[in-house]
């Protein structure tokens, strides 16, 4: 007969104000095992686990039930406290009776009737509870980071200064990512690649890290410690040992193409870098539009390169590397104002996205810096910024404020009253969201410079000859208005990377509605993922501004210098185990695990005097994460989540339904 | 094809001409359409005004006989067609609805049949390359601002057959004919058809605003595909330029009266002799009459 | 909009947001009054409350400032606000749960000649079938006063045979005529459900607002 002791926690009135701790105590006492309950104002508190080392002392516990919060908050606390009075850590359950009771009910009788209940379930489970040790890992001190924009590479650069190995892969040819394509940046209106060059030219120069462009992450193996990634380094066309950067070739290029960098705006060679100060400094060939490509003919890049760089042959090349820790900075798209039929579709050339107004302010774009609109040139007179385009839109499914909208907006006022003075500014808002620091007094600033802000959600957008007309309403007025506008710029949303679904299909990470990435708890760990040993840096996990994306860069970085400080690592002992003796080898387990935990091995054993092998499943324990996904799956029972074995999960129902 | 016909109650009265084009143009592309026997009228703005429940049941008498039919409805007033389509979809999505509008009809309605506006089912359903080979005459590049108004398009989630923004059914449809539909921005907004008796004035204000936008845009005329649309821009038009001291005339044919011209059917055939500002001098001006 | 203080407190009825919510079958509570329900509404410019303002007066339960508004009355059901509204309410469904809740609760229409009008008009389809446009126009006309207006239309209509002189009438008339009797027996069944015991007695006390809309 198991010895059971249980421990009741008041939480001051969190739990004792709702659910009748005496009355529970006088149940718990009749429960069978139980030998010993006590109640306590605060179990979590020093002397709150003080009484359970007692009790474990003297009435010789071999088995503990704190019923309590969540185990999400002291589950590890009060595993460490019967620990330390001579128990293993995992004979202890955890009865929350607080999120799952006292918070949700307010009905003292049937609290108290259901506090009873979660606590009889956990010591029912508790009887079952086994000894288990944790395992440990070797760990492989070498991290990657994808994505080469600001968090990425501020998560590189503070891995690397701490003294560990950092590849740093990036899709496109250069790193800089979204904030090299910013002209200023608020609310200090900072020259964006005037502080961001400085950080790309430290990552290019720095001993530690390993720079690879034009390269994507294609496969990730492995666990925690001991990630296997296959990345594909797309062929530059351009051997990087020998290119100068000198700049022959794409000055001599033929032919030009529509520049991404600069959203269609400007134009491009077919070899090109995708702007002056691009690092590394080395161009690639775009293969789908260059002329050689496609009809054999031309090689005037070839020709004229006076290093003999060119290499048309090159072909894609498969890197396979180690690694002990990932993080995953890939940043963020903007919403496309196509879906917005009342604002022109993304059809008129003169109703632009935020984006596209950073390169026609910005030096090294299509305009050299002078506000033109597209359409034909003109420096319009009027301009109507309108706010929340993609964002706060249930009906254009983004229900999340974009966070960066009103900021760069008001930037954008100011910018455009610096560099046409007298043209006319309009913003359309609904809320001004300006909680950072120096932000309200930006947003004041760009109203002291002129621009006129209305509050209320514009209705349509039409062309009327050679102006747009923009329809909104002043909603602090109660009255339609109408503004004639030379040029219309939609402050588009933040959305996730296109390809962000895939991305966090092959890292094994989760993503929300979205295809944000899921930070393993949103204010306590804010940069793991529910995946051991992948972090999140910036707009991929949710909409950021400069600041907050480098802060969560500086954190995830700190992350992984942490686990990077140890040479092993602790492997949590709640994982699948198989029973051998039972599996069928069906192996329906393997494609239902998330983690890609699950393999089959084949056993020899002897039957009836002859020796015979058989296939069955076999859980690599570094990968498993105890979700407990294959238990369920598994016909013949023989799967088992250590700690949560069918026994144990029986036991609690039977408890429950008694 | 065979449609289950709803006229509605304008088409034998002030809009009879869409009535005659409709006709007309149907038999031309072998569009069979066949009245719904002893119809009622859809309620209009009128009873969904006044009482959700009247604003389902109304239509429903009409479509319960189209299932009976066995045949889809195709409507040619916009109104017609919203309160027919709302009513299908509500009657669909909607157990309990289902239930009350069968109470006070009296008799089971299981909204089987579907409801089409007449512009989608010759335009994408019959299909443009099923018309071009029958017509006889080209526009002649001339130069129609398609004017949608509300009830043909809104709520898209209802109505479900082009953009409520920008729908280009009838645009393609002028585009197929030799003519040349103009890009103008007031294509979906309202004429105000439910106060067009009552707050006559704001009507007025209304049509001025959307020709205006069709003059401005180079519009030599006007299509539409709702008696309202056409009473008000042309009927109205006539007291608007009093009204207003402007001038647009601009005639504003229904999209059937274009299309039987192209189809070489005489205008009389078409009702064109009953508008208010002249339909036959700009067509005569491109030798279609 | 009323420059009245609004008591948040004792002046309004905070079950009247639900009781919209669930006439409309739309969620009015959503509405955060970013206007593009006006900025795109035709007729806002002879409306006394805007949309939003409408919808802001249900969230707080003005029942009666709603009720009594011509905005309700003059909205022309062109669903350019519930097309576009950010949030998904269906701000046209709104204005017709609010006509039909001043019809019941016995509010006189803020706008008469348009409550008339539709009254015309569904009785014209009650007793025919089909709607009879140069009977509507005639009954409105003599009800409403408003004799001269159209002349100028209305004869080069007739003479191009768009007035039809007489009604048809369909065989299913009764029907009909049954089918407008239940509506309206259910109507009738709302009415005593939402004035219920209490308001009853409120009224009886003399603390029942007087209902009507002011003149036009």
């Amino acid at each position: 007969m198991k010895r059971i002791g249980v421990f009741l926690c008041h939480c001051g009135s969190n739990i004792a104000g709702t659910v009748d701790i005496d009355r529970l105590q006088e149940a718990v006492r009749r429960m069978p095992g139980v030998v010993y309950v006590e109640q306590n104002k605060y179990t979590c508190s020093e002397p709150g686990q003080e009484q359970i080392r007692k009790g474990i002392k003297e009435h010789r516990l071999d088995r503990v039930v704190v019923a309590a919060c969540s185990p999400r908050m002291h589950e590890n606390t009060f595993r460490r406290t019967v620990e330390s009075a001579g128990l293993n850590p995992y004979l202890l359950e955890i009865a929350n009776v607080r999120e799952h009771c006292s918070w949700v009910h307010k009905d003292r009788e049937e609290a108290t009737a259901k506090a009873v209940d979660l606590v009889r379930r956990a010591v029912a489970k508790v009887v079952f509870n086994r000894p288990l040790q944790k395992a440990r890992i070797p760990v492989e001190k070498r991290a990657l980071v994808i994505g080469g924009g600001i968090a990425g590479i501020q998560a590189a650069l503070d891995i690397a200064d701490a003294g560990h190995e950092v590849w740093l892969v990036e899709k496109e040819p250069s790193i800089g990512g979204r904030m090299a394509q910013l002209d200023k940046t608020f609310p200090t209106l900072d020259c964006s690649l005037c502080i961001l060059t400085p950080k790309m030219v430290d990552v290019a120069q720095h001993p530690n890290i390993r720079l690879l462009t034009y390269s994507q992450v294609e496969n990730v193996g492995g666990y925690v410690g001991n990630f296997e990634v296959t990345i594909r380094k797309r062929a530059r066309s351009v051997d990087e040992s020998k290119c100068t950067g000198c700049g022959s070739c794409w000055a001599k290029c033929p032919h030009k193409v529509p520049s991404e960098f600069d959203l269609g705006l400007g134009q491009r060679k077919v070899i090109y870098v995708p702007f002056p100060q691009a690092v590394p400094n080395k161009p690639v060939i775009d293969r789908e539009h260059c002329v050689y490509f496609k009809t054999g003919k031309c090689r005037v890049c070839e020709r004229f390169c006076p290093a003999g760089a060119i290499d048309f042959t090159q072909e894609d090349e498969l890197i396979t590397e180690r690694f002990g820790a990932i993080v995953a900075a890939t940043g963020f798209d903007l919403f496309d104002h196509a879906r917005y039929g009342e604002y022109g579709a993304g059809q008129d050339p003169d109703i632009i996205s935020g984006l596209h107004f950073e390169r026609l302010v910005n030096a090294s774009g299509p305009t050299e810096g002078k506000i033109k609109r597209p359409s034909d040139g003109k420096v319009p007179r009027s301009v109507a910024f309108i706010t929340c385009v993609g964002s706060r839109d249930d009906h254009k499914g983004i229900s999340y404020c974009s966070r960066v909208c009103c900021m760069y907006t008001a930037k954008h006022a100011i910018l455009l009253s610096e560099k046409v003075p007298g043209c006319r500014s309009y913003v359309f808002y609904m809320d001004m969201r300006t909680p950072g620091k120096g932000y309200e007094e930006f947003y004041k600033r760009s109203q002291e410079m002129g621009t006129q802000y209305v509050r209320g959600r514009v209705a349509r957008i039409y062309r009327e000859g050679d102006h747009l007309v923009v329809q909104g309403e002043d909603t602090l007025l109660g009255r339609k208005v109408l503004v004639e506008a030379d040029m219309v710029v939609l402050a588009t949303g933040i959305t996730p990377r296109r390809d962000a679904g895939e991305l966090a299909r092959t890292l094994g990470i989760s993503y929300d509605q979205y295809a944000f990435f899921n930070e393993a708890h949103p204010k306590l760990r804010p940069v793991e993922t529910n995946t051991a040993g992948i972090y999140l840096a910036g707009a991929c996990q949710g909409p950021k501004d400069i600041p907050d994306a480098v802060a969560q860069a500086s954190g995830a970085a700190a992350k992984v210098t942490a686990m990077f400080s140890k040479d092993t690592l602790t492997a949590d002992p709640l994982i699948a185990t198989v029973n051998e003796a039972i599996c069928s080898g069906c192996l329906w387990c393997k494609p239902i695990c998330p983690y890609r935990a699950i393999d089959e091995k084949i056993i020899t054993e002897r039957v009836r005097g002859r020796t015979v092998s058989r296939r069955v499943a076999t859980v690599n324990a570094g990968l498993c994460q105890g979700c407990g996904a294959c238990t369920v799956a598994c016909r013949d029972g023989a799967m088992n989540l250590l700690g949560f074995s069918n026994e144990q999960v029986l036991a609690e129902v039977e408890a429950l339904c008694r | 094809m065979k449609y289950a016909y709803f006229p509605g109650c304008s088409l034998s009265g002030t809009a009879r001409e869409y009535e005659r084009s409709t006709r007309a143009v149907a038999r031309v592309l072998g569009l069979e359409l066949e009245e719904i026997p002893d119809w009622s009228c859809c309620g209009a703005t009128s009873a969904h005004a006044t009482d959700k429940l009247l604003s389902l049941a109304l239509p429903a008498r009409s479509l319960a006989r189209a299932d009976e039919m066995g045949l889809d409805v195709v409507a040619p007033c916009a109104a017609c067609f919203n309160r027919l389509r709302t009513t299908v979809h509500a009657v669909r999505s909607d157990r309990k609805v289902r239930q009350e509008v069968e109470e006070v009809l009296g008799q089971p309605y299981a909204a089987c049949s579907d409801a089409y506006a007449l512009p989608d089912v010759i335009v994408n359903r019959h299909g443009l390359d099923n018309i071009v080979p029958h017509l006889k005459k080209s526009l002649g590049g001339l130069k129609v601002a398609c004017y949608y108004g509300c009830l043909l398009v809104r709520p898209s989630a209802v109505t479900a057959f082009d953009d409520p923004e920008d729908p280009q059914t009838m645009d393609r449809l002028v585009r197929a004919l030799g003519g040349e539909p103009v890009v103008w921005p007031a294509k979906t907004e309202c004429c105000g058809a439910s106060l067009s008796i009552t707050r006559t004035r704001v009507v007025w204000q209304l049509a001025a605003q959307i020709l205006t936008a069709a003059q401005k845009a180079g519009a030599e005329a006007i299509v539409v595909a709702c008696p309202f649309c056409q009473s008000n821009l042309d009927m109205r038009q006539v007291q608007a330029q009093k009204w207003s001291g402007r001038r647009w005339n601009i005639p504003v044919y229904y999209f059937t009266q274009l299309l039987g011209v192209a189809l070489g059917l005489p205008p009389g055939e078409l009702g064109l002799e009953s508008h208010f500002v002249d339909p036959l001098g700009v067509l005569r001006q491109k030798a279609l009459v | 909009m009323s420059k009245a203080v609004l008591h948040l407190s004792e002046g309004t009825e905070p079950g009247f947001l639900r009781e919209v919510e669930q006439e409309a079958g739309t969620r009015v509570s959503l509405c955060y009054q970013c206007g593009k329900c006006a900025a795109s509404c035709p007729v806002s410019f002879v409306m006394d409350l805007e949309p939003y303002q409408v919808m802001r007066l249900v969230q707080l339960g003005a029942r009666d400032e709603v009720l009594r508004s011509r905005t309700i009355w003059l909205c022309a059901s062109c669903t350019a606000c519930s097309e576009r509204c950010p949030r998904e309410v269906d701000v046209a469904a709104t204005m017709d749960a609010l006509r039909a809740l001043a019809r019941r609760s016995g509010y006189r229409p803020a706008e008469a000649q348009v409550a008339l009008f539709h009254g015309i008009f569904l009785d014209n389809v009650r007793d025919t079938g089909r709607l009879h446009e140069l009977g509507l126009m005639v009954r409105y006309k003599l009800r409403s006063g408003d004799l001269f207006s159209d002349l100028d239309v209305g004869l080069p209509m007739m003479r191009h045979g768009k007035l039809k002189p007489t009604p048809h009438r369909i065989r299913g008339v009764e029907q009909l005529r049954v089918l407008f009797a239940r509506v309206r027996a259910r109507e009738a069944a709302a009415v005593r459900q939402s004035t219920g015991a209490d308001r009853e007695s409120e009224a009886a006390a003399g603390g029942r607002p007087e209902k009507g809309g002011e003149g036009r």
